[in-house]
């Protein structure tokens, strides 16, 4: 264990300062307030995901009054780690009205770590349309990627030890708002 | 979980996982044009059926499909069977060919436990090695996967099966769905009463976690759910009742006695059905009917059991196969 304290990285404070930073990078790059019409959709991979994808389309449309749809997409049926592993509930998959075909997709997802199960997203994505582009959102870029994969938006980047484990706590599903590095614990958010 | 032979051995938990896993299949493959999981990809699937079957094999055979599995179909009429090979020597050959996961439907209760037993290996390691079975229904013992799918079309229908009373009427001597129904919906706090005349109940079903009632009538108004059985005449070695017109009059499900069940009342049956038998022409095509709908449900059930065997496992019987490092 190289860290047996529970360490406080992101605050309430923070991690809304670093959602709203992320969706004025979302309307800037995928040009949200530019004339025309653009369909992006926010695709959020459980179990955090989802709350993360709602918080941005929150902010993006506070910055520029424009409603981007949010969905959930969930890899567990897509995963490359199933076998050997103890069973995995499944959650839901919901992709907003309208599809994905032709859309600008952003996956959502709290930590990116190895890089599987964005991975897993991308194969499950294939299966459910075809995008016109797909980049990837995620609040904490945890490091040690198995998979030629990066974000397009990071919250923030943290050197990690593998040993280590970074919660994200949401105030919808936790009760408060924090990014949290402490000794492995898996009841906590994912470290995907 | 290692193999599903009975519904006694599920737990609540397991049962319910089992659901809501079939709920996320259905939800996952709502409306898309492809559908094909690549869960399975690169396991094999055997079903082998000793009596006909076109619901049960037909689900299993879509189930491990649309998981990308590879499903093989052995039935007794066209294998070794028929010429006089053992169940057990079949069982093993079909191991030994790689076989992840055995399906089996056989006339002789008990059989899908002998072939776990038969079939169980223990590695190096000492971890328990073997294919998966799933009892796809042996003799009049047990049919769990029918039972999670009526449990599946009652939830969805009833909203929950906590605190419901269910019917089953018919032939339970005979059958092995309403011996995984009565552990099943027991397990999940239904109160079970089985109606049936005398003859066509089992000995010991004093044991079971069910009533026992024989007045049909009496016991519709008060039920939320009746499943109808079918007669099964190619069990019936005996006398069990004196005409089939008379077994229609007192236990068939008309259109009176469904006007006692009331309009949210459901009407399950596992099929084949009989028509003017032990269900009306009229009721089977009731909207509180839902035999259909069971049938849906059946394959992703069916997916939800292989999803779980095939690539959940228990730490204490592992497969001892892969050791993926966990990558969450």
């Amino acid at each position: 264990m190289t860290s047996a304290a529970r360490r406080v990285l992101l605050d309430s404070a923070d991690v809304n300062r670093t959602i709203a930073r992320i969706a004025h990078q979302i309307i800037e790059k995928t040009a949200l307030d530019d004339d025309g019409d653009k369909h992006v959709v926010l695709l959020g991979i459980p179990t955090r995901g989802p709350v993360l994808a709602s918080r941005f389309a929150a902010k993006v449309a506070e910055f520029s009054g424009i409603e981007i749809p949010t969905g959930f997409l969930d890899t567990t049926l897509y995963r490359d780690d199933l076998r050997g592993q103890p069973h995995r509930p499944l959650e839901r998959t919901t992709v907003p009205a309208g599809g994905i075909d032709n859309a600008h997709v952003i996956l959502v997802d709290d930590v990116l770590y190895s890089g599987r199960t964005v991975r897993a997203a991308l194969d499950a994505l294939r299966d459910l349309g075809r995008p016109a582009t797909v980049q990837l959102a995620v609040l904490v870029d945890r490091g040690h990627r198995e998979l030629p994969i990066r974000a397009d938006y990071v919250g923030k980047n943290l050197p990690t030890a593998r040993d280590e484990d970074v919660a994200v706590h949401f105030t919808e599903t936790d009760g408060v708002d924090e990014v949290v590095l402490g000794p492995r614990d898996t009841t906590a958010g994912g470290s995907a | 979980m290692r193999h599903l032979l009975s519904t006694a051995d599920l737990s609540r938990d397991d049962a319910l996982g089992i659901l809501d896993d079939a709920e996320g299949f259905a939800q996952a493959l709502l409306g898309r044009e492809i559908r094909k999981l690549p869960t399975l990809r690169g396991r094999t699937v055997m079903t082998v059926f000793y009596e006909n079957s076109t619901r049960t094999r037909v689900s299993f055979e879509v189930a491990g499909k649309w998981m990308s599995a590879d499903v093989i179909n052995v039935s007794a009429s066209s294998s070794s069977v028929g010429k006089g090979e053992s169940l057990r020597d079949t069982a093993k050959t079909l191991h030994a060919a790689g076989a992840d996961a055995l399906i089996v439907r056989h006339p002789s209760s008990g059989a899908a436990q002998q072939i776990a037993q038969w079939t169980a290996e223990t590695d190096d390691a000492g971890l328990v090695t073997g294919p998966a079975v799933i009892n796809a229904g042996d003799g009049t013992h047990e049919h769990p996967t029918q039972a999670l799918l009526d449990a599946l079309t009652l939830r969805q229908r009833l909203g929950d099966i906590e605190g419901r009373r269910v019917v089953i009427v018919g032939d339970i001597v005979h059958s092995r769905v309403a011996r995984s129904n009565a552990h099943l919906l027991s397990t999940l706090g239904a109160e079970v009463v089985l109606v049936a005349p005398p003859t066509l109940l089992p000995v010991g079903v004093d044991t079971w976690p069910v009533t026992v009632a024989h007045d049909l009538d009496a016991q519709l108004p008060s039920a939320d759910a009746v499943m109808m059985l079918r007669v099964q005449a190619e069990r019936m070695n005996g006398g069990f009742f004196p005409s089939t017109r008379e077994y229609s009059v007192r236990y068939g499900l008309n259109d009176d006695r469904l006007r006692l069940l009331g309009d949210d009342g459901v009407v399950l049956h596992p099929g084949p059905m009989l028509r003017g038998m032990e269900i009306g022409y009229s009721v089977a095509d009731a909207p509180q009917a839902t035999v259909l709908e069971q049938v849906r449900n059946g394959v992703h059930v069916r997916m939800a059991v292989l999803l779980r065997l095939l690539v959940g496992t228990d730490s204490d019987q592992q497969r001892g196969d892969d050791k993926v490092e966990a990558a969450q």
